[in-house]
């Protein structure tokens, strides 16, 4: 059982979350202009890495509040969990 | 050696002594006409219907850990054929007519036991999803029939065919010719089979780089040096997104831990396998009296072959609202996988973007059936450079092309 710390609620068992898959996924802005094989890379391709993955859960059984998350996919420790907002803003950077 | 009663009685005269090694242990060569990674039954299968049925015996398969170590030795062992779409349903029915005649083509008994498979119904939407999913086997020739609570209450007393349950069971499908097989023995069989038709076996070599040269494979680094290759075929359950990043590619791909579980041996109560897509959970017994017990995935990523503690509840949750008697039986052991899964719940059989590379990758939490029919198309894949015509949809393209084969949900069970 994991235990994993919303940044609204604190460390809450698993069973409250939901998980979202791999983060930093941002949706193309103009689809349009896409190719197919770009659109199947944002659709389906995953990184899906073995070691650090950085992801989205959902505190679906409490404040139910979508977060980011590091954890490690081997140990599956959670290394940091961190509100959306400022993910965006280390996407921002990158 | 040829396995038979003859050879047994000649052995047990001998008290045992003399059984001789059931595969080589080779030392890999510096190069092979073709390279399959992954030593595991699909692995292993392809490599065996390369050489005997494409004349290729200039082989290795690469084994990181050793035959078997991985999802072939984890899962429930359950065969069948019974899959809603086409496409799918064909490649898993020649996997169901390949294991209706692989003891004795391997000479190696795989235990391979068609005591049917039940998939049940608990709401009217779960019958007519049965009725159609068995109308669309028979028309591709796939043996199915649905039967009713009644049948049910009969034919497995243990059942809890109570309308006052928490989610009645209405009915069900019933795949006769399906059942279960040995799976350490598919293992062990295809790789004896295969080293005696010269494929050369290499177990402790885990892969890790791909070589290449002008968009073509060369070879691969290994922990056993380095080995050249004009082909590559990998398959790797669990770590195929892994081994794609090697050679520069991205999959569709994304690895789960899923949980089986074994309880104390018991006398005989089950003598057929029940699966329930509504409540989850599918549970057959084995020939030393295990109940032997899966459900879902643990919904995250993860490489770690073990999973929580929830998923582990909720499969006992299941197992128990079909079978309320066995709320008493102690569980032995569980452990864990690792399953890759595509967004179609179906795999992929396909050439690669790499000249010479070939992927096998993405059954899900389902490839223990497919094992023989997978080998077999793998193998067809990787000697025409061509997908075969059972294989062909199921090639990497699809989800660039849209073409998905929609098996979540539609194949008998959820995923």
């Amino acid at each position: 059982m994991l235990l994993i710390k919303c940044p609204w609620c604190g460390e809450r068992a698993e069973t409250e979350f939901s998980y979202g898959g791999e983060g930093g996924i941002s949706r193309p802005k103009d689809p349009d202009s896409l190719s197919d094989a770009e659109w199947a890379d944002y659709l389906f391709m995953r990184k899906n890495p073995k070691g650090a993955h950085r992801e989205l859960w959902n505190h679906a059984q409490g404040c139910r509040r979508w977060f980011g998350a590091e954890r490690d996919t081997v140990s599956y420790r959670i290394t940091a969990t961190y509100k959306l907002s400022v993910h965006d803003e280390d996407l921002a950077r990158e | 050696m040829k396995y038979s009663a003859l050879s047994l009685f000649r052995h047990a005269l001998a008290a045992n002594r003399l059984w001789g090694e059931a595969w080589r242990k080779p030392e890999p060569k510096r190069e092979y006409d073709a390279i399959i990674v992954g030593g595991g039954g699909h692995g292993l299968a392809t490599a065996y219907y390369l050489a005997k049925e494409h004349g290729l015996r200039n082989i290795a398969v690469l084994e990181k850990g050793w035959i078997g170590g991985g999802n072939t030795g984890r899962n429930t062992t359950i065969v069948r054929s019974n899959y809603l779409w086409t496409e799918a349903a064909l490649l898993y029915e020649k996997s169901m007519q390949l294991w209706e005649g692989l003891s004795q083509d391997l000479n190696y008994n795989v235990m391979f036991s068609q005591r049917g498979v039940y998939n049940l119904g608990h709401t009217l939407q779960d019958m007519r999803d049965i009725e159609r999913r068995v109308n669309a086997n028979r028309l591709n020739g796939i043996d199915a029939e649905v039967v009713d609570a009644k049948q049910l209450r009969r034919s497995i007393p243990y059942l809890n065919t109570s309308p006052d349950a928490r989610y009645p069971i209405l009915g069900a499908s019933l795949q006769r010719r399906a059942g279960v097989a040995r799976h350490d023995a598919v293992a062990w069989g295809f790789a004896r089979a295969a080293d005696k038709l010269g494929v050369d076996i290499i177990e402790q070599c885990e892969v890790t780089a791909i070589n290449r040269e002008n968009g073509r494979v060369t070879g691969v680094e290994t922990t056993r040096g380095t080995i050249k290759a004009k082909k590559i075929g990998v398959v790797v359950a669990g770590h195929a997104s892994v081994l794609a990043e090697m050679a520069g590619i991205r999959l569709p791909v994304e690895s789960h831990p899923l949980q089986a579980y074994v309880s104390e041996p018991l006398r005989r109560v089950l003598d057929t396998v029940i699966m329930s897509n509504a409540v989850h959970g599918y549970i057959s017994q084995s020939d030393k009296g295990e109940l032997v017990i899966g459900a879902g995935i643990d919904a995250y990523n993860g490489y770690g072959q073990r999973g929580s503690f929830a998923t582990i509840e909720h499969a006992m949750e299941a197992i128990l609202e079909l079978f309320p008697v066995f709320s008493r039986v102690r569980m032995l052991r569980m452990w864990g996988g690792i399953v890759d899964v595509c967004p179609d719940a179906c795999p992929i059989i396909s050439k690669m973007p790499v000249e010479g590379l070939y992927f096998n990758c993405g059954w899900g939490t389902g490839g223990f059936k497919a094992t023989p029919g997978s080998g077999w198309a793998f193998a067809h894949t990787i000697a025409r450079d061509e997908p075969h015509e059972l294989n062909a949809a199921f090639s990497l393209e699809r989800f660039t092309t849209g073409a998905l084969i929609d098996e979540h949900g539609a194949a008998a069970v959820a995923h």
